[in-house]
């Protein structure tokens, strides 16, 4: 256990700092949920005037919760590309090397995933609240969100991490990126899922993002529905997950 | 026409340059055809099909993705010296990058082709019949040529391919910060619908726009023509003396 926590902590300590000081980093992190923020809370605020749309915080609030969790999704997945890179560069190959407990490096990137994701999680809700976003959920409401987000972000890390392990090459971005990309958006993102139609709306009833997605908004207006559903997914999604990113440490270790 | 083939032929290697930036604008359209189809109930809108009112919007995207493909290559060309070998033969520099340029545009024609097909198969309807199918290819191929010379300003300017992908959430910015998903006029917020009017790519998406759903639109069709041929003769404009002192440093 030791030796697990000092890998851990050493790549962690790593992840973290190369956030820290390099902009290029960190940038693109929060670039994106904040454009997603202006774009879609800004110029489709129409799409609250369709009849039935009944969101009571308004649709900033509204939107809010899709940057929200989206932004702790792509801090796991920005991870992956940094994961893939120090393959390339062969970084990762040293520390394969050196590690005396090497699902500790697993764990020391999926908590640079987590700190990445609480510096933009920060922007992003500071930024919704300039916005005019409006909170109606209690504290323990809004703890419930912060906890879809880290679920999400932990589940997007592992997810991002197991491929880039797999691949090893900084080729791997859009398949990391991609999937996690069409699970967002095929959730209730501009509209609630009553509202949506055709066959948006057949996927997003079976999407396992839409109880999450639901679940955050319902946590944001201060009426929670979903919570237990979401969390239990977010569980079994992270249990399934961390077996494919041991399996992707394996087959690196393999590799050699 | 030598460097223009090297270029198409780079292109067409890297599979997935290639896959990857046709794909991502064609599932944005899927799902936003479908996700965002309700604002059609809104007072006002222009049409009763948003898949038609959205069709513009892939064939921008497309276009901003070939800026960083033409970027990004012309930008590994740089960094490898091939350009530099290049300006030792007697080719002069405007047609050494609008040559440099040639595999963009021919990827922004399979594009536009792919784009334009898929509008077709989900049940898009011209308004300005087969002349304004073909209007639109000329048009996209115009706006891809603006943004193929805007990539190849940044590489010249940049001179790293990681840096000019580094430009690429910007250009994305501009598309999603302008008139693509919604009308102007139907903009709720205010500041918003000033941003939507004073970007460019608001106009090279409604000139496009107008050739579906509403037929011939000579200002819209005006507007987007000028404002590509306008981004291209300044980046191009930009791109030559930025071209003679990458070369003179090597």
């Amino acid at each position: 256990m030791r030796r697990f926590l000092y890998v851990a902590r050493g790549v962690a300590w790593r992840s973290i700092h190369n956030t820290v000081v390099n902009p290029a980093i960190i940038v693109p992190s929060i670039i994106f949920p904040l454009f997603f923020l202006v774009a879609f809370a800004g110029g489709l605020s129409r799409i609250s005037n369709v009849p039935n749309f009944h969101y009571r915080p308004g649709y900033t609030s509204f939107q809010f919760t899709f940057v929200f969790l989206q932004s702790a999704a792509f801090g796991g997945v920005f991870t992956g590309f940094a994961v893939a890179r120090d393959f390339q560069s062969g970084f990762a190959r040293r520390l394969l090397l050196a590690a005396p407990q090497r699902t500790g490096i697993i764990a020391g990137y999926v908590v640079g995933a987590l700190v990445r994701w609480l510096i933009v999680g920060t922007v992003v809700t500071i930024a919704g609240l300039i916005a005019g976003m409006r909170v109606e959920g209690s504290a323990i409401e809004l703890a419930g969100l912060f906890g879809l987000g880290l679920g999400m972000n932990f589940t997007a890390g592992l997810w991002s991490i197991g491929i880039a392990m797999f691949l090893r090459t900084e080729q791997a971005g859009p398949l990391i990126q991609m999937p996690v990309f069409v699970a967002l958006f095929l959730a209730p993102v501009y509209v609630p899922l009553s509202l949506l139609t055709g066959w948006v709306h057949a996927v997003s009833t079976v999407n396992p993002v839409t109880p999450v997605m639901e679940a955050g908004r319902g946590l944001l207006a201060g009426s929670p529905v979903k919570v237990a559903l979401s969390f239990v997914l977010l569980a079994a999604a992270a249990l399934v997950l961390a077996g494919f990113a041991r399996r992707g440490l394996g087959a690196a270790e393999r590799a050699g | 026409m030598a460097v223009a083939r090297r270029s198409a032929t780079g292109a067409f290697r890297q599979r997935a340059l290639l896959f990857f930036p046709m794909l991502f604008p064609l599932i944005l359209f899927a799902i936003n055809g479908s996700a965002i189809s309700r604002l059609t109930e809104i007072k006002g809108f222009p049409t009763s099909n948003y898949r038609a009112f959205l069709l513009a919007m892939p064939f921008i995207q497309g276009a901003m993705f070939v800026s960083i493909n033409a970027g990004t290559s012309l930008a590994r060309d740089v960094e490898t010296g091939f350009l530099n070998r290049l300006a030792l033969t007697p080719l002069r520099s405007e047609a050494m990058l609008v040559g440099q340029l040639g595999g963009a545009l021919v990827l922004g024609c399979v594009q536009a082709l792919v784009y334009l097909l898929v509008g077709l198969a989900t049940g898009v309807g011209f308004a300005s019949g087969v002349g304004g199918v073909a209007m639109l290819l000329v048009l996209s191929l115009s706006v891809s040529f603006a943004f193929a010379c805007l990539g190849g300003l940044l590489a010249l300017r940049l001179g790293s391919g990681e840096a000019v992908q580094g430009v690429f959430p910007l250009l994305f910015v501009t598309l999603f910060l302008s008139s693509a998903t919604i009308p102007r006029n139907l903009i709720k917020a205010e500041w918003f619908r000033d941003v939507a009017t004073y970007n460019p790519v608001s106009y090279l998406v409604e000139g496009m726009r107008s050739l579906v759903i509403e037929g011939w639109n000579a200002q819209a069709l005006e507007l987007a023509f000028g404002f590509s041929f306008a981004l291209a003769l300044i980046t191009l404009a930009l791109a030559r003396p930025a071209m003679r002192s990458r070369l003179a440093r090597a």
